[in-house]
């Protein structure tokens, strides 16, 4: 829609300024904060909080710092991009580089993080009051939020992959945090394997990209990996299947990304996440981990966008796009029919970032990473929401068994419908302008026009499940037990405040003021309230806010004030219970890893095992039985031949012996005898030789 | 550095401390604590005495038999002085985890001292014959040890550990017999100097006929045995399980080392060329058994045996590596990936080494307080009464698994950073083997820590201040090294460059 914008030119000053130099603390000082924090013991649970918080708020201090240094390199006209290189390890005579750097994508993403970060904090102090393992969580939570910030500075792709690797610990110590509940174990098992599932592809792109690049930073004065002579390289490199290794590398690192961001097929993990105290269902698994793939991916972009162009974007853009829409569909069915409150939300997050993948895909870096930045926070608003919910139903989840809250849970209430309003993409809240710089990326992707109305009817799912949800719990009357209570102000306070993001925060990214575009794309930024009414984008605003309408309709009249009790079917359910169950068992996905690769990965290990035993251990037991044969037969050998033939001799020498002795008996008539029959003999002998 | 012969004090300080243990009768576990605690102070100076361009320093040459070529040369580089240090840190966490041993505690520890000395003898011998004499030597103590003090089935594991590495030795000394009638040396680093001008073959083509792949095959099966390689190691999981567990830290920690290290200072100097012919079946092997080695360890229901298996795979990458390597240089990118596979298989060995031997120290302690428990599934929700022991193995567990930020990252990623350009099939089928890693370490988690606690484990007792003491340096240097590797690589990298070009393919 608007015409290229001549991009500002980029600096990269060789000495950092005072905020790149200051941004290793940003993740340092909550893990520090962590590392204390492992060494308290349990009663010590304020002094826990108050690290954990403290170091955030010195994080986000510096983030806005740098942010707020970024933002006024924007407004003179330059692109900050500063780096903080240094070798970590030497082989042959190369070197492993780490760095940080300080760009306008680092700086959004550090200023999110941090924030919403320290809200969840600060709301954890009231959500896990009462459990004794508080310390422990604070400390888990606050190393994560070092990994998260880590990451999201990182200049080196093994600096990203360990902090990468670091999250998936946490998220798995924090979905076990209740670790006495085997399906919490269980879940954190799960999270943590078939996200290494993704992780070894994209170890095999790293060592590819190192391989081939002779580094792993991104930046680094042109010779960085993703950089132009770099690009180039991999570009003239051949893979396999006709792909140059840019897109292989591109794919790998993707599939890592699938992944963490719980994209279609390694998305099994996320919904089973929410066996993990809520605080960390809203951080980890809303609006910050998550989000790391999608990060990755706007991070590596070049090395996405080179390559040959069909149909107007790259091999690996389209594997992206395709992978997202898919994903936003697909959980978005499964949402409609989920009965636990933190289950919808979460197959709604798979679905959001199936979106933000299908943005990056289609639209580049900032429509992908503005709807990141927004969903992040009506996201986390939603899941603090949901635990107050919870927390004020005494551990309730099931919505079925909820209602009325809307009157005694005021608060909560009304920053959740915001939340809602938001997520669902009702103007003029944040999700709106979001969702919307997304299908217009869709609806102008030369490539095909399927994947706008998957998303279309993404949104309108969206809207649909949402409003089920909304009119379930809140709406209707009460179903529970005990009666319902608003929680306390800790909590409620970041409600508030995020709700109120989740109004203005679209105001950054509207056509009208294209802001965030133009901040992370480095251009000028032109307020152009006209551009609204443009026949192209009007009637596309038109067309999402209809689809949105339709959905919280058609949702508001099948569940309107109904409240059904739990133990009746679904009203859907009633309609189409073929689909609906085929929805509310996932799809059956799981069902289906079950007795694909779960088997297979039982099966091998019993194959293993049986060859070691019966096929490698029996030909050892072969040789040693054959050796003990051979052994035995030498022993016949020798006692029948040999001993046998010795004593044999021995016996005739005897015999011989013997015989030979008795000639000796010492009788003068047997010795007269021999006399006289030799003389005998002698006299013949004689006479017969001497005739002639 | 003629003055001091301080490599054959340092095999000799744990002969002399055995001699004091089995004076010492039940005092002995002191003697070999204050034995192995020395023993690690000179290995670390020997280390910070290792040459700067990473060549052979240290060297201590006398005439021993003259006429059979066989001499008293000993000395250490980057290589040989990391593996002097594991050796005296295994043995000192050994002796620290073998605190209950019922009967003869004296000639336990004697014995485990004598281990200790074979080690480093075998890590210091620059000849053949005095470097055999070691290999074998370390043998007769490890037999004992697992045949006098093992579990209900240590007669037979003891038997087939003995006889299978000493039928695989056989074929090593008959290869070496054959070189040395060819060349009349038994020096490894004159065999080396001669192998990479291409004269050693032409030498054995004289003397014996076009036999040098054989002989390569030769010694190779010596070390195909102890490292071990697939399918030659079906003798490990039994003798790994029937061993005292202390000994089996050593076991897993040192002497599995000394193949690898044979590969190294042996193999793929002298025979590197055979070696580079023969580079697709043995890379075919290697990966089988890193990929079967992760595979086995998931079936199977005693910890000491999932572990066993687990460090055939953590081996079998070293492997990997070394046969990866094995191709003639093409220029500097290939260069590159060899330096970062060889240093890659230097690093995984000390790594793996420490790893192990924490873990089954670990075990140790766990058999200890349940009165030799040991199945995966005997365990279960140990995190709540004992969290500090939860913690500590928790770490040596995700280091084993080989999380970024822990040592045993370091290593792996430098070697598939080595093996994808070299061989990117071997590398490929590979990291199948850190998915499957994964799971059954989380596994072992989930069984022995998660889930609710049984009855008879409610007051299952944590670490104590001595046990905590103890460990906790151990897991300090897991935390250490995988942050800072430079503490090690930079004394292991000028070696590492020293030797890739001296070796010829």
């Amino acid at each position: 829609m608007t015409e290229a914008l001549a991009s500002y030119p980029e600096t990269m000053t060789c000495c950092a300024t005072l905020a790149t130099r200051l941004l290793w603390i940003v993740p340092v000082a909550p893990m520090v904060a962590a590392g204390i924090i492992a060494l308290l013991k349990q009663p010590y649970r304020k002094t826990a909080q108050m690290l954990a918080i403290g170091s955030m708020v010195l994080s986000l201090a510096i983030s806005l710092f740098a942010f707020s240094y970024t933002v006024g390199g924007w407004m003179q006209g330059v692109t900050i991009r500063e780096t903080v290189n240094f070798p970590w390890l030497h082989f042959g005579t190369t070197a492993v580089e780490l760095g940080w750097i300080l760009d306008p994508l680092a700086a959004v993403m550090l200023v999110m993080v941090s924030f919403v970060g320290l809200l969840i904090f600060i709301y954890s102090s009231g959500y896990m009051a009462h459990d004794e393992n508080a310390t422990r969580f604070f400390c888990f939570l606050a190393l994560f939020a070092g990994a998260m910030l880590g990451l999201v500075i990182s200049n080196s792709l093994l600096l990203l992959f360990m902090c990468w690797e670091l999250m998936g610990l946490t998220s798995y110590l924090l979905i076990g945090f209740w670790y006495f509940k085997p399906s919490a174990a269980a879940a954190a098992k799960k999270a943590f394997l078939t996200t290494r599932v993704g992780d070894i592809f994209f170890l095999l792109g790293i060592v590819w990209l190192f391989a081939q690049t002779g580094t792993l930073l991104f930046y680094n004065n042109g010779a960085g990996s993703i950089e132009h002579s770099a690009l180039a390289l991999l570009l003239a490199q051949p893979a396999a299947l006709g792909l140059s290794a840019a897109t292989a590398i591109g794919l790998l690192l993707f599939a890592g990304a699938v992944g963490k961001s719980g994209q279609l097929p390694l998305h099994v993990w996320l919904p089973d996440a929410m066996e993990g105290p809520t605080p960390v269902s809203a951080l980890i698994h809303a609006a910050t981990m998550v989000a790391a793939g999608v990060y990755l991916i706007a991070r590596v972009y070049p090395l996405m966008q080179a390559g040959a162009l069909t149909g107007g974007t790259t091999t690996a853009l389209t594997v992206v796009t395709w992978v997202g829409a898919s994903t936003a569909v697909f959980a978005a069915l499964i949402a409609v029919a989920q009965n636990d409150i933190k289950r919808i939300l979460a197959y709604s997050t798979v679905s959001q970032l199936g979106y933000m993948m299908a943005g990056l895909g289609m639209g580049g870096v900032a429509i992908g990473i503005f709807h990141l930045i927004t969903h992040a926070f009506f996201k986390a608003l939603l899941f603090m929401g949901a635990g107050s919910v919870i927390h004020g139903c005494h551990e309730e989840q099931d919505v079925r068994k909820m209602g009325g809250l809307k009157a005694d849970m005021p608060i909560t209430f009304i920053t959740y419908a915001a939340g809602m309003l938001a997520l669902a993409g009702v103007i003029p809240f944040a999700g709106f302008w979001s969702k919307d710089g997304i299908l217009e990326a869709a609806f102008t992707w030369k490539l095909s026009n399927v994947p706008f109305f998957m998303l279309v009817f993404g949104a309108l799912l969206t809207a649909f499940y949402m409003t089920r949800q909304v009119s379930y719990v809140f709406f209707g009357y009460w179903r529970g037990h005990k009666t319902a209570h608003e929680s306390p102000a800790v909590m409620t306070m970041p409600l508030v405040i995020l709700a109120l993001f989740a109004g203005i925060l679209g105001f950054f990214g509207t056509p009208a003021w294209p802001w965030f575009r133009a901040f992370l794309e480095g251009h000028a930024a032109p307020f152009e309230p006209g551009i609204l009414l443009e026949p192209e984008l009007a009637i596309l605003m038109g067309v999402s806010t209809l689809v949105v309408m339709v959905g919280i309709v058609a949702g508001w009249r099948i569940y309107g004030e109904k409240s059904p009790a739990a133990s009746e079917p679904d009203a859907l359910e009633k309609a189409m219970p073929g689909v609906w169950k085929f929805l509310s068992n996932r799809m059956y996905v799981d069902e289906l890893y079950e007795v694909t690769f779960i088997r297979f990965y039982s099966w091998w290990g019993k194959v293993a095992d049986v060859l070691d035993r019966r096929v490698w251990g029996g030909a050892v037991a072969a040789v040693m039985a054959l050796t003990a044969l051979l052994a035995r037969i030498n022993r016949s050998f020798d006692t029948t031949f040999v001993n046998g033939g010795f004593d044999k001799t021995c016996e005739e020498l005897a015999t011989s012996g013997g015989l030979l002795a008795r000639v000796q008996s010492g009788r003068v008539q047997s010795y007269l005898r021999i006399l006289a029959a030799a003389v005998v003999a002698l006299a013949v002998i004689l006479v017969w030789s001497s005739r002639p | 550095m003629s003055a001091l012969p301080i490599l054959t004090l340092l095999t000799l300080l744990p002969l002399a401390g055995a001699v004091v243990a089995v004076l010492s009768g039940k005092r002995a576990r002191g003697v070999a604590l204050i034995t192995s605690l020395l023993s690690l102070g000179l290995a670390l100076y020997v280390w910070t005495l290792v040459p700067a361009n990473g060549s052979i320093g240290m060297v201590e040459r006398l005439d021993w038999v003259h006429s059979l070529g066989v001499e008293y040369h000993l000395g250490v580089d980057g290589l040989g002085a990391l593996m002097l240090v594991l050796s005296a840190l295994v043995t000192l966490m050994a002796a620290d985890a073998a605190v209950r041993v019922h009967h003869a505690p004296n000639l336990f520890f004697a014995l485990v001292l004598v281990l200790e000395a074979g080690l480093f003898g075998s890590f210091t011998a620059l000849n053949f014959f005095h470097w055999f004499l070691f290999w074998e030597i370390s043998l007769i103590p490890a037999f004992f040890l697992i045949k006098l003090w093992g579990g209900p089935k240590r007669g037979p594991a003891a038997t087939q550990f003995f006889v299978y590495t000493m039928a695989g030795s056989a074929f090593l000394l008959i290869s070496f017999l054959a070189v040395y009638l060819a060349t009349g040396s038994m020096d490894f680093t004159h065999l080396s100097l001669l192998a990479s001008t291409g004269e050693l073959q032409q030498m054995i083509a004289a003397k014996l006929g076009p036999i040098s792949m054989w002989l390569a095959l030769g010694v190779l099966a010596g070390f195909a045995v102890k490292v071990p390689l697939a399918p030659f190691h079906t003798w490990l999981p039994d003798a790994y399980a029937e061993a005292p567990t202390p000994v089996t830290m050593l076991l897993t920690g040192a002497m599995s080392k000394m193949g690898v290290y044979g590969l190294l200072r042996i193999a793929l100097p002298i025979f590197g060329a055979e070696i580079a012919r023969m580079r697709t079946p043995l890379l075919v092997l290697a990966v089988v058994t890193v990929v079967m080695g992760a595979w086995a360890s998931v079936v199977q229901k005693d910890l000491k045996r999932v572990f066993a298996y687990s460090s055939v795979n953590h081996l079998g990458y070293c492997l990997v590596a070394i046969f990866a390597l094995a191709v003639p240089v093409s220029g500097a990118a290939q260069q590159a990936s060899q330096a970062a596979a060889l240093n890659g298989v230097i690093l995984q060995m000390f790594n793996h080494g420490l790893t192990a031997a924490a873990l089954f120290w670990f075990i140790s302690i766990l058999q200890l307080r349940t009165g030799g428990l040991r199945g995966v599934n005997d365990f279960g929700g140990l995190r709540k009464p004992a969290p500090v022991l939860a913690g500590l193995m928790g770490v040596a567990l995700f280091s084993s698994l080989g999380l970024p930020g822990l040592n045993g990252f370091v290593g792996e990623f430098l070697i598939f950073r080595g093996v994808f350009p070299l061989s990117w099939q071997a590398a490929t089928v590979s990291v199948l083997g850190l998915l499957v890693t994964a799971a059954v370490i989380l596994t072992v988690i989930q069984k022995v820590f998660s889930g609710p606690v049984p009855a008879q484990y409610a007051n299952f007792p944590d670490l104590d201040a001595s046990e905590r003491l103890a460990l906790a340096p151990v897991i300090a240097l897991m935390l250490i090294l995988g942050l800072v590797p430079q503490l090690i690589v930079d004394s292991v990298n000028p070696t590492v460059v020293y030797l890739l070009t001296h070796w010829r393919f």
